[in-house]
């Protein structure tokens, strides 16, 4: 009976938890935006944030920089993944790049930007392996290449993981999109794979993936844990400085902080509005390259560029991990030698400690977050079958709005509030504040799978006199555990790899791997780099392997659920 | 109180647009054919009696079950069982398991096995029990499906294209088993079918619904 009164209020309890810390967040923002925060004995409204944040030298550049990254990250990955699968799906080296999907998505952004930096840096894994041998260098050359000034490494460090994300999405969409029949019309009709990939399968696709693009682009604009590790420091990205102002000691340089924060809301606006007006001149474009009946000459080219751009994206991804691991049993490692002079256990039983303490904290609170994630969702998800409730294109949107608003907005705003009212940093509102981020991908996640299931496996069990509660506990979710999991393990990586919201909502004081790895980054040293972003690497990829593992072994006399 | 599946001047309309209507009185042991063609609302009238109608239909008109009104019962305490032209065993579970789930509660675990194998032996397939239902032969499926669906102890019979799947062989095999079980527990009957051979193997009243 309590069930069945407390179903119907999960979705509700689902978008406040998802909406309701971003609402208070910018509340909070905007207030000390124009100059309120009696807490510090301010009371507004005034414009002198506002003309103190105009007044610092480096802001014309740190916005340059949030609005190259965004959109050169995001329209490069978007090349790039619509290019190989224009190319190449259905193909051997697709097929490859797709195993490697899962293992790549789920290494965290922090440990992705550390092995890019160890493998690119003038005293990098490449510069080592090719001096001085092909170079003749026997000391690192006095080059900026990780931290560079334009943040192109940093645009580096953002498509290597973004191509993985956009290339699951894409994926996804293909099959909505009767892909391989349109393909072979247009090849019929003497266009080019790519060519006709992209006149007929394209605007389909595009038009599915649309959120999670604007997501890429809101996301590359106020990134703050890559653009630590990878970015310029003088100035910083907009993002970066934000979190600096909120972190100082003096209270007055929140306000400053509050009107970057909303700047950056400002910009992020701009650059998706900007977005869209672009996708208008495209389309355009786009109608004229298909009414010219233009087959295609480059097709060849063009098709194998696009493969080694998403090869170099994979590779960089795991050639950074596998010089992590050097680095975290390295001896003693000159430049220019390819590999340390001896391995030892030193460094892990130097930080092994460390990073085990770090590691408890991150499970405590991925797992609180991702299985509440999780049960919101089937909650929601179950409300919506037993109720008959369908959600418009509109709710759909609701869902992406939390990844679409910059956390550098909103989480500022919300430390603020929390600290004028007196509510205490700490372990459970970092875990309310990584639920915003959990739940939108959770419930992504498990939503096709949960509505694809055969509801007439629902009328018999009831036929067979099984209450709903009992369809859905011995029939719904066994027969759905393999998505399930699977859902559960994006939750567990999508918490784990949380950076801002952990500093800031902890105060500094929850210390979770990502946040330990992070803080590394200006010490530079690689060997304890390497043993955390190893183990942060670790947590988010244990789950993946254990989500594939488990159905496998619980199912492994039920043919009719292998591939389900 | 009367025995049977009474449908009482049933009429489903979806999105305002009146679809179909019937008032029936199936006796137990009966058999009661549908026919038509896809699109008339022959599933939408199944989907009604047992309680998993869409939205967006409306339904006036009253369902009476064994002399009580089952119009507005929640679909597991309808005591209406169903088949599908897919077997839908449930593909987590052992054929066993598929039957105990059917199996009305109540018993001591050996009485309950001992009441699973026999059902099992009614049809044929003794000893079946440990077996993953994926690896069944689709007339083996359609017999243990059956099995689930009479264990439950249903008062009424629905059957949704029942026998479509099956060749032709099978077909005539599985659709006596379903007719002499279902008569042998004097069980109310209604089949929806698009299928003429079917409807006169049933061998009672025949509505066809549009088309000619």
């Amino acid at each position: 009976m309590n069930r069945r009164r407390f179903l119907p209020i999960l979705p509700i309890l689902t978008l406040l938890a998802m909406l309701g810390p971003v609402a208070a967040g910018l509340w909070g923002t905007l207030l000390p935006a124009f100059g309120h925060l009696p807490a510090a004995g301010l009371i507004g409204p005034s414009l002198e944030p506002f003309r103190d944040l105009f007044d610092w030298a480096g802001l014309p550049r740190a916005m340059l920089l949030s609005i190259s990254t965004g959109l050169l990250a995001t329209s490069i990955s978007l090349a790039i993944v619509m290019l190989v699968t224009a190319g190449w799906s259905g193909t051997k080296p697709f097929r490859a790049l797709e195993r490697l999907l899962s293992p790549l998505l789920s290494v965290p952004h922090a440990a992705a930007a550390f092995g890019l930096a160890f493998l690119i840096a003038p005293s990098g894994w490449a510069s080592r392996l090719l001096s001085p041998g092909l170079t003749g260098w026997d000391r690192p050359p006095d080059l900026l290449i990780v931290q560079d000034t334009w943040g192109l490494t940093m645009t580096a460090g953002l498509i290597v993981k973004e191509v993985p994300f956009l290339l699951l999405i894409t994926l996804a969409a293909l099959g909505q999109a009767d892909a391989q029949r349109s393909v072979a019309i247009s090849q019929a009709l003497g266009y080019g794979r790519v060519t006709g990939w992209l006149k007929t399968v394209f605007p389909r696709v595009y038009a599915q993936i649309r959120p999670p693009i604007y997501v890429v682009l809101a996301y590359s604009m106020s990134v703050v844990d890559v653009a630590v590790i990878l970015g310029p420091n003088t100035p910083p990205s907009l993002s970066v400085q934000i979190v600096k102002w909120m972190s100082d000691p003096d209270l007055a340089m929140r306000l400053e902080g509050a009107a970057g924060a909303l700047l950056q809301l400002g910009l992020v606006i701009g650059a998706l509005v900007f977005w869209r007006l672009g996708e208008f001149v495209f389309a355009r474009l786009g109608a004229h390259w298909v009414g010219s009946g233009m087959r295609g000459k480059l097709d060849r080219p063009v098709a194998l560029a696009a493969l080694a751009a998403g090869a170099i994206c994979a590779l960089s991804v795991l050639f950074g991990l596998v010089v992590l691991t050097i680095w975290s049993f390295a001896g003693f490692w000159g430049f220019p030698d390819a590999l340390p002079d001896g391995f030892t256990m030193r460094n892990w039983m130097r930080f092994g400690p460390g990073t085990l303490e770090a590691l408890g904290e991150t499970a405590l609170i991925a797992i609180t977050v991702a299985l509440v994630a999780l049960i919101l969702t089937i909650g929601c998800l179950e409300a919506e079958y037993r109720y008959g409730l369908t959600f418009s294109q509109r709710a759909v949107w609701l869902l992406y709005l939390p990844l679409l608003i910059p956390q550098t907005a909103f989480l500022p705003g919300l430390q603020t509030l929390m600290l004028s009212i007196g509510a205490d940093e700490g372990r459970i509102p970092v875990m309310l504040a990584h639920l915003v981020f959990v739940l939108p991908y959770v419930f992504l996640s498990l939503a096709d799978p949960f509505r694809a299931w055969d509801t007439r496996m629902g009328t018999i069990a009831a036929a067979l006199r099984s209450s709903p509660n009992g369809v859905l506990w011995r029939v719904r979710m066994p027969m759905l555990l393999r998505p399930i999991l699977t859902a559960l393990a994006v939750g567990l990586a999508v918490s784990v790899g949380q950076y801002l919201a952990t500093l800031l909502i902890g105060g500094g004081r929850v210390a979770t791997l990502t946040t330990e790895a992070v803080a590394l980054a200006s010490g530079g040293d690689r060997r304890a780099i390497g043993v955390y972003g190893l183990m942060q690497t670790g947590a988010a990829l244990v789950p993946f392997a254990l989500a594939l593992l488990i159905p496998t072994i619980a199912w492994r006399n039920r043919r009719g659920l292998r591939h389900g | 109180m009367d025995k049977g599946l009474s449908l009482r001047q049933v009429s489903i309309a979806k999105d305002g647009a009146p679809l179909l209507s019937v008032t029936h009185d199936i006796a137990p042991g009966e058999v009661l054919t549908v026919m038509g063609p896809s699109g008339v609302g022959k599933s939408t009238l199944l989907a009604f009696i047992t309680g998993t109608l869409a939205p967006a239909f409306t339904v006036t008109g009253e369902v009476w079950l064994d002399g009580q009104n089952i119009t507005h019962a929640a679909p597991h305490q309808r005591r209406v069982g169903i088949l599908f032209q897919d077997d839908l065993l449930f593909p987590h579970l052992s054929v066993g398991a598929n039957l105990a789930f059917g199996l009305q509660p109540g018993g001591s675990a050996a009485e309950r096995k001992a009441k699973i194998a026999k059902a099992l032996e009614e049809v044929g397939l003794e000893g079946f029990e440990d077996r993953d239902p994926a690896t069944l032969s689709g007339g083996q499926k359609a017999r243990i499906a059956l099995m689930r669906m009479l264990l439950s102890e249903p008062c009424g019979l629905l059957l949704d294209e029942p026998f479509s799947r099956l060749d032709a062989e099978r077909r005539a095999q599985v659709r006596d088993m379903v007719f002499d079980r279902a008569r042998a527990r004097a069980l109310p009957v209604l089949m929806v079918t698009h299928d003429a051979e079917d409807a006169q193997a049933a061998g009672g009243v025949v509505i066809n619904l549009g088309g000619a």
